[in-house]
């Protein structure tokens, strides 16, 4: 018999489909419609389709993730929500202003409505952090003593009033990308991008970060969109997400019930990023194909949107009267969801494992038997 | 060395910084935004202009690669018509001139080339017109290496100056071929030497200072 061998195949896991998502509103901050975006290629080199049929909507008070892997056009998606890029096809609805159709002087004006941060930081090594945060205002054309009274509510607002004076070379990571987010909300926008922004910085310095913009959107209200090909990300920030991957939107929804029950196998690369799907290393090397006398058959069982306090262990040890062995488990919270994988020792042989995985089965819990320990 | 000659030196001293100073001003106020246009102005940039470009480009180029002397020589008719006259510091500005720009517009390009491409997207993300990112982001994140640049063009305007002596443009240079060379003053050529080297150094020195002051990369406290 096959190692991995699905005992699963006849009983499908009741999946959301990505099209449960609410349809497209009046009330989304940005709106994707039939969008292509394709560059020109270099001399006898064909041209690039960047993005394909982007039909989507971010929706207002929301923050949204877009993850994919790099080259899946995650850049080339933000780059249109505030002008920076052109579509080649369809429109780009931001605020109910079509930003696609505007040039010159209107984009720049609709510009000042939208922030977005970056993940090199890209601030001014010329410039203090206050005249960092000062410089959307010098361009919007604020007033000098404007600008003082903003700036100083700013640095405020991102935690870093002390370090007003000092400039980007004498500051962390984490402080420069404060600045830059501070900078990015200057000119009040309704929507903030940030691309990548935490890509940079340490996973301390990243969840602080998170905090910080989690605080924006709930008090300010400001539309975040978050581009990124960190999970962790995503399941730390984001309420709603869309997997990118070739250019399409393979993939969005709420993120529980993405990642819950991840229809695409580039969702479930993203999701095994951080439950891991693989079995540890001191039970892979034990397995074995053939049962073992007086061995134990090796089942894993995926939890995927269990509540927290399911007994499914406990139950599945008193029905059919087994001995069960914890192997190895790890789950996850995912939007509340709990999410992951648990190996269990089941005895008695063949028969009674796929007794057990059944069970199982029927219970929401997909199985497989992975082989046998002695 | 006799006082007369020593007020010769002070009076062709003052002449050469004349002439290098006028010229560096003049050169400076059209090569900086000849430098920043070649910088923004290629294919897909701030002011593309491509063709516009190559054609100054190609003007740049030919000045840079014509001979000092023959440039000065070259150019005696516009000279005349600019200063009334081709001898003497005042005439002298003008090839000094028309030879430093395009050496001032070619470094201002390499300075303004060197700021992260990174920061115009980011003023242009919040609405920044293509002249308020000059003036706001690439000129003063340049400005190290701008402060460079203009030193580095003294440097070789000292230089030049003293070439245009050759052909009676007055200064260090003209004393040195007059005194030095023709009466055969070897006193006076090793002073017009030790003068001309103590400008370079203190211009030099002045001009790393003031780029250490100005740059923002290194940390300060």
């Amino acid at each position: 018999m096959n190692v991995h061998q699905s005992l699963t195949a006849a009983e499908p896991v009741e999946t959301l489909s990505p099209l449960a998502h609410p349809p497209i509103t009046a009330d989304a901050m940005v709106r994707f419609e039939r969008v292509a975006k394709a560059y020109p290629g270099y001399r006898d080199k064909p041209s690039v389709q960047a993005l394909k049929d982007i039909d989507f909507a971010i929706p207002r008070g929301s923050i949204t993730g877009v993850i994919g892997r790099s080259g899946a056009g995650k850049s080339s998606l933000v780059r249109l929500i505030n002008g920076l890029e052109k579509p080649s096809s369809g429109r780009v609805v931001v605020d109910g202003r079509d930003i696609s159709g505007l040039s010159g002087r209107d984009l720049r004006l609709a510009q000042r409505s939208i922030g977005m941060i970056f993940q090199h930081f890209n601030l001014l090594s010329s410039r203090t952090a206050a005249d960092n945060i000062a410089l959307p205002l010098e361009i919007a054309g604020w007033s000098r003593r404007d600008i003082a009274v903003r700036v100083a509510e700013l640095l405020e607002l991102v935690g870093i009033a002390d370090k007003y004076d000092r400039y980007p070379s004498e500051l962390s990571g984490g402080q420069k990308q404060r600045i830059g987010i501070a900078r990015a909300l200057a000119t009040r926008p309704n929507v903030l991008l940030s691309d990548e922004a935490t890509s940079a910085l340490d996973p301390q310095t990243t969840r602080s970060i998170l905090d910080l913009l989690a605080n924006i959107n709930r008090e300010l209200g400001v539309t975040i969109v978050l581009i990124t090909h960190e999970m962790s990300v995503v399941r730390q920030l984001a309420k709603e997400v869309a997997v990118i991957d070739g250019g399409h939107i393979v993939e969005r929804g709420h993120v529980a019930d993405i990642f819950t029950h991840p229809a695409h196998p580039v969702t479930q690369a993203f999701l095994s990023e951080v439950i891991g799907d693989s079995v540890p290393v001191s039970l892979a090397s034990r397995l074995q194909p053939r049962p073992v006398a007086g061995g134990r058959a090796v089942i894993r069982v995926q939890v995927r949107g269990a509540a927290a306090g399911d007994t499914i262990v406990a139950r599945l040890a008193r029905e059919l009267s087994i001995d069960v062995a914890l192997l190895s488990a790890r789950i996850d919270e995912i939007g509340g969801q709990h999410v992951g994988s648990l190996s269990l020792g089941i005895p008695g042989g063949e028969a009674a494992a796929d007794k057990a995985a059944l069970y199982l089965s029927q219970n929401n819990f997909p199985a497989e038997r992975l082989g046998y320990v002695a | 060395m006799s006082r007369e000659l020593l007020n010769l030196i002070v009076q062709a001293t003052g002449e050469s910084l004349f002439m290098v100073s006028i010229a560096a001003l003049i050169a400076t106020a059209f090569g900086l935004p000849i430098g920043v246009f070649l910088a923004t102005s290629r294919k897909g940039e701030l002011f593309a202009a491509p063709a516009v470009n190559s054609v100054l480009g190609i003007i740049v180029n030919a000045t840079r690669s014509t001979p000092f002397i023959i440039l000065v020589v070259a150019i005696i008719p516009f000279t005349r018509l600019i200063a009334g006259t081709s001898i003497g510091s005042g005439a002298a500005i003008v090839p000094l001139t028309i030879a430093a720009m395009p050496f001032i517009a070619r470094l201002v390009e390499a300075a303004i080339r060197e700021v992260d491409a990174g920061l115009i997207e980011t003023a242009s993300s919040f609405g920044a017109s293509p002249l308020q990112i000059v003036l706001k982001v690439l000129i003063p994140e340049a400005l190290p290496g701008l402060v460079l640049a203009l030193t580095l063009a003294v440097v070789s305007l000292l230089g030049y100056s003293a070439m245009v002596g050759a052909v009676g443009g007055g200064g260090l240079g003209d004393l040195g071929i007059r005194y030095g060379y023709q009466r055969f003053m070897p006193e006076m050529m090793l002073a017009v030497v030790v003068v001309l080297i103590a400008l370079v150094q203190t211009v030099q020195t002045a001009g790393d200072y003031l780029a250490r002051r100005v740059n923002r990369r290194l940390r300060h406290r």
